[in-house]
């Protein structure tokens, strides 16, 4: 699987996706967790609608949501949440996890490997959790 | 990729051939303005990134999916059903507050003569797609309370979230739904509530593994909200 590791508010443009390959091929250093492009084209099509082109929670469907989606990028709030039970989110919807029913289940769009692959780059975009 | 992908259309729309009545000049017109956009037969490879790559809504079920009178007249006066646009992550940057739509990237459909609209509506209808695709009869045809059925799509199921029950309030990911009910079929709203990812793979809407009473509620409030809110 092709791991990319640059750029924390990563490449939902096609140029930017290319610098960060460009960048990918002659920089050796890797920042943060690494993530897999399926999940962030995943992350692209799936979630981009509520959770925000900035991963901020504040998506083009947010301007009418009485309950707002968490903000992928607070490393405080994210960090408190351990890696099964955001997999559980996604897999299950926010009603499984006693949040809200505006969080609804991808388990039957993502597989359970997609949606791990998922949490990684999570951990990625908000630079926390289980393993820092 | 355009030149492939109208390749793929062409080649899609030659395996598709006993579906188009040839003598039909509205399957001329889909052949010559429609395809570089629009599949109008099912493309071997139903990939995420052929979603990414796509212009428009496939449309090689179209005659199981649209009502025919609602296609002759939006093809001759089309206007935005999707607030964002299809596919909405091409058409949403950040805003001061929440993403907003990039009208910038958003360009208007074409538009046809009445004739043409006529003709294109006829060989569009008689694309039905793969069978089995829509559950012919699911929906049952019961009238439900407009205010339990906005209850279950606002806050018992979010459907709000990505979808529009009323002019300029809810979700913009997802098409409106207030006027679902005079462009689609009611069988096509019950099948794609009830598997999304079957109609149209990799789509961004989830499934939601609904039970039957909230697969019947929801379709007939959405065709309700078309008597009410769509005119």
């Amino acid at each position: 699987m092709n791991m990319k590791t640059s750029l924390r508010i990563p490449a939902f443009l096609p140029a930017a996706a290319l610098l960060a390959a460009g960048f990918m091929a002659c920089a050796s250093a890797a920042a943060g967790t690494p993530y897999t492009e399926r999940a962030l084209r995943n992350y692209d099509t799936y979630c981009v609608q509520c959770h925000g082109v900035k991963r901020n929670g504040r998506g083009v469907n947010t301007r009418d949501m009485a309950v707002q989606p968490r903000d992928h990028s607070d490393a405080k709030g994210m960090g408190d949440i351990p890696d099964e039970e955001i997999a559980h989110a996604i897999k299950d919807g926010g009603l499984a996890v006693n949040k809200s029913v505006l969080m609804p289940a991808w388990g039957n769009v993502m597989s359970d490997e997609e949606i791990k692959e998922l949490v990684a780059y999570l951990r990625f975009v908000c630079n926390c959790g289980s393993t820092k | 990729m355009k030149r492939s992908l109208l390749a793929a259309s062409l080649g899609a729309a030659f395996a598709a051939g006993p579906a188009l009545a040839a003598d039909n000049p509205g399957t001329g017109i889909l052949k010559a303005q429609c395809i570089s956009c629009h599949a109008i037969a099912k493309p071997d490879n139903m990939t995420l990134d052929r979603l990414w790559t796509r212009k428009g809504p496939d449309l090689y079920y179209a005659g199981s999916k649209f009502n025919k009178a609602w296609l002759v007249k939006w093809m001759q006066e089309p206007v935005r059903i999707r607030p964002a646009g299809e596919f909405y992550a091409k058409h949403v940057k950040a805003g001061d507050k929440e993403d907003v739509v990039d009208e910038s990237t958003l360009t208007a459909h074409v538009k046809l003569s009445k004739a043409d609209a006529e003709a294109v509506a006829d060989a569009l209808m008689a694309l039905t797609g793969p069978d089995g695709l829509v559950a012919k009869g699911a929906f049952k045809g019961d009238k439900v309370s407009m205010a339990m059925g906005a209850m279950f799509f606002s806050k018992l199921r979010g459907c709000a979230a990505c979808h529009s029950a009323k002019p300029g309030t809810g979700g913009a990911s997802g098409p409106e739904l207030y006027t679902a009910g005079e462009r689609l079929q009611p069988d096509y709203i019950y099948s794609y509530i009830k598997d999304p990812q079957k109609v149209d793979p990799h789509i961004w809407m989830p499934t939601l593994n609904l039970a039957e009473p909230d697969l019947q509620r929801l379709t007939g409030y959405i065709l309700q909200l078309s008597a009410s809110e769509g005119k």
